[in-house]
């Protein structure tokens, strides 16, 4: 086997309305001239889109367990697909998941299994909770916000974060919010999906970006890809976007990267207000499903992942193309039900 | 001056400014205030550019025009504002 014929394995392939990234991962992979090894899908549900995609070229898939069955059953899962096919590198693509595989990285590794995934610490940093934190040890600005976990302190969060703000759920989920009574409205709804705390994060109106980007672990950036959504779904999510080349989204990234020594794959979120202050807003601890477009653009930053997961120094990246552009699409793949009926039965799915 | 010269614009005055994503629609009048622009020259330069360039009526005032676009491109971030005068 050449040193370039890695076997990889990706998660979340859900390409759904809420799309997870593994899809638009492998694809990046796939889209390297240089990669000549095997791919496997890793995915939760039997009917997850990514499985029954043959443009993919997935050598297999694999049904793993839920993130709320624990480690030891991930665990047990992965040590029988490696027995299957011995696995390289694994990119995890979903924030659910990151604990687990975080707390499997050195188990991993001595199995022969490389990932390149934020340590635990970098990992809590980032959290929405720990964002004024993070904005000040990084010197990159963020909106005023307070941690909520009790409805009561509602009624005197205006005298730290004025209306109107964003009520964010702990993992996912942002009402914006103009009154106490609407304060009040999203709190309960986002406490029953999400559980308690929420986030109150002022709102400043402007243009969001997001930029999607890989840190070396040292302090360094690897890549990075800026991109303006164009089109948004009623979900908030990007359904068409353009890479775009403002150095100070890249900059802030920079400083991202150095405060933190991200290791791996983000998203960082930021909004440009008319006045032109940055603020950052969230940092995703893994890929976005738009990653695609870094790859098109001319920075395939999964693949550098795979490198840096592979234990190889990363291809030096180019400058990618300001002005490319992603459209995503709805397609309906047709299979046999044998397929279905394979996942459903054995939990895996063979080529050929 | 280096956003306008960075910004892309195609011959159907499709205007993309790589910066910020944006992208703008220019008639051929606005094509022709953004070419001097990015040529350097100055606004009294760019009204008589445009006099001798077009035809004008009675009721144009190419002085406007270039102002009223200029404000425009301003508003839009790709003039800075030290460089009204």
């Amino acid at each position: 086997m050449s040193r370039h014929d890695l076997t990889i394995a990706v998660t979340g392939l859900n390409a759904t309305d809420n799309p997870g990234p593994g899809v638009a991962v492998l694809r990046s992979i796939r889209h390297e001239p240089r990669f000549t090894g095997q791919l496997i899908g890793l995915a939760y549900d039997t009917l997850d889109p990514g499985l029954y995609s043959e443009e993919l070229g997935l050598a297999a898939s694999f049904l793993i367990p839920y993130p709320s069955q624990g480690v030891d059953a991930l665990r047990e899962r992965i040590r029988y697909v490696h027995s299957k096919f011995p696995i390289d590198v694994i990119i995890p693509t979903l924030d659910s998941e990151l604990p687990s595989f975080i707390a499997l990285e050195e188990e991993l590794r001595s199995l022969g299994i490389g990932m390149y995934l934020p340590t635990r610490e970098q990992f809590e940093l980032r959290s929405k909770v720990r964002l004024a934190e993070l904005g000040q040890k990084a010197g990159i600005e963020v909106p005023a916000s307070q941690v909520i976990s009790d409805a009561r302190e509602l009624y005197t969060v205006h005298e730290r974060v004025s209306y109107p703000f964003m009520l964010k759920g702990i993992f996912y989920g942002a009402h914006h919010v103009a009154s106490l009574d609407e304060a009040l409205g999203s709190f309960h709804a986002t406490v029953a999906k999400w559980g308690v705390p929420v986030i109150a994060q002022k709102f400043h109106a402007g243009e969001e970006y997001d930029v999607v980007a890989v840190g070396d672990g040292l302090g360094g950036l690897v890549g990075a890809v800026p991109m303006k959504k164009m089109f948004l779904t009623d979900k908030g999510k990007g359904w068409a976007g353009v890479a775009v080349n403002d150095p100070n989204l890249i900059e802030m990234t920079r400083k991202f990267m150095a405060a933190t020594r991200w290791r791996g794959p983000c998203e960082v979120e930021v909004m440009r207000t008319p006045e032109g202050r940055y603020f950052l807003i969230e940092v995703n601890p893994r890929f976005p499903a738009w990653v695609y477009l870094a790859a098109g653009a001319g920075q395939n930053l999964p693949y550098a992942t795979v490198q840096l997961a592979a234990g190889q120094a990363p291809t030096p990246l180019p400058d990618f193309k300001a002005g490319t552009m992603f459209v995503r699409i709805s397609l309906d793949q047709i299979r046999s039900m044998s397929t279905f009926q394979e996942l459903a039965s054995t939990g895996e799915l063979l080529a050929g | 001056m280096q956003r306008l010269k960075d910004l892309a614009v195609s011959e159907s005055g499709f205007l993309f400014d790589p910066y910020t994503g944006l992208t703008f629609s220019l008639n051929q009048t606005g094509r022709f205030i953004l070419e001097k622009l990015r040529d350097g020259l100055s606004e009294p330069a760019i009204r008589q550019a445009l006099e001798s360039g077009y035809q004008t009526g009675p009721g144009d005032d190419p002085l406007r025009d270039v102002r009223e676009f200029m404000q425009q491109l301003r508003e839009s971030g790709l003039l800075p504002a030290e460089e009204r005068s």
